[in-house]
């Protein structure tokens, strides 16, 4: 007691990362099939970080300005989902989720509408699997549309709640013969990672099971 | 000879998900483990297998290619690729190489219904 941290254990951490795993994959299918290209996601890659290492680990990867649709999830965890990508990416992800033969006007005028029903559908999806697997539901937010430098995404108010530690979890998509790629981001507060803790326990057991499960029988 | 059977997931909790529904479904199998492609490959050189489960998204080479270089080993190898991605490109080249898709997830039914269509138990006599 009287640590400021939580930590996973590394079956924690490894439970944590098949989760996101498992929804973003979901997620990605969905995409898939708006833009009717193959999805290429990465390896995620989950860590806890203080939010300013999170921010140098955004700026490091994205010399350019980023557009984000971000969501806020509210349940036993609380925290945001964040689908992020370049700015000069962002045009041609509606290109690719309209079907590519809207004119560039058109393109333009729906752009706002487009990136925030195109993260909604990942960002829901993902989170919506994380939730059945954990047999937990989460409200989330309507998505938001934020664009600047890594700083503006992640500094977003209100701070946290407790320490400025977060869990930082991201995973690279890519679209397959479109030049459209960004990642899926989580983030979550102390609070939230000690019911993290509790819920990866559940999870873990009723996955892998247990001498505690066995004994009992 | 104990029928060996490959399971390899860069993720440990996914290889105990596995290694429950085998150890019920086939408990006298010998479960070999390993966390990514190299040193699957390495385990199946030691001492041949006669099957494997393979995760997809793993760090190094994917379980789609994991599959086609165990099947250079040994091209009758039953071969099941494990993923909750399940696009239309990723179950195509699976099938495309000869293996099984299945859906991540994995449940101990689906497990079940791969292990009797590609290894099915010996009939006892009576039945």
């Amino acid at each position: 007691m009287g640590t400021a941290g939580v930590d996973l254990t590394d079956l924690e951490l490894d439970a944590l990362t098949e989760l996101v795993n498992l929804g973003v994959s979901r997620a990605a299918l969905s995409l898939r099939e708006m833009v009717s290209a193959q999805v290429l996601l990465s390896v995620p890659s989950v860590s806890l970080v203080s939010r300013d290492r999170a921010t140098a680990i955004l700026a490091e990867r994205e010399a350019s300005k980023l557009v984000a649709v971000h969501q806020v999830f509210q349940g036993d965890i609380t925290g945001r989902a964040l689908l992020i990508f370049p700015e000069t990416k962002s045009l041609e992800l509606v290109r690719a989720v309209t079907g590519g033969t809207l004119p560039l006007e058109d393109i333009i005028e729906l752009e706002q509408e487009a990136l925030a029903e195109t993260g909604n559908i990942i960002l829901n999806g993902c989170l919506a699997t994380i939730a059945n697997m954990l047999q937990r539901s989460l409200k989330v937010s309507l998505p938001e549309i934020l664009r600047g430098e890594s700083r503006q995404v992640f500094d977003l108010a209100p701070p946290p709640e407790a320490g400025d530690v977060v869990m930082f979890i991201y995973i690279d998509f890519a679209v397959r013969d479109r030049n459209v790629n960004g990642y899926v981001a989580m983030l979550m507060d102390m609070p939230s990672l000690v019911a993290l803790k509790g819920l990866l326990g559940e999870f873990i057991e009723r996955t892998a099971g247990g001498p505690a499960a066995m004994s009992h029988a | 000879m104990p029928f060996r059977v490959l399971v390899v997931d860069d993720s440990r909790l996914a290889r105990m998900a596995i290694a429950r529904a085998l150890s019920s479904i086939r408990p006298d199998w010998v479960r070999v483990e390993a966390g990514d492609a190299d040193e699957a490959m390495a385990l199946a050189r030691q001492e041949p297998v006669q099957m494997a489960l393979l995760d997809f998204n793993m760090p190094g080479r994917d379980g789609l290619t994991l599959a086609s270089e165990l099947r250079a080993l040994d091209p009758g190898m039953p071969v099941a690729v494990i993923s909750a991605n399940h696009q239309e490109e990723v179950v195509r080249r699976a099938r495309e190489i000869g293996t099984t898709f299945l859906p991540k997830p994995l449940t101990e039914q689906a497990m079940e219904a791969f292990l009797d269509q590609v290894a099915p138990l010996p009939r006892a006599g009576g039945r």
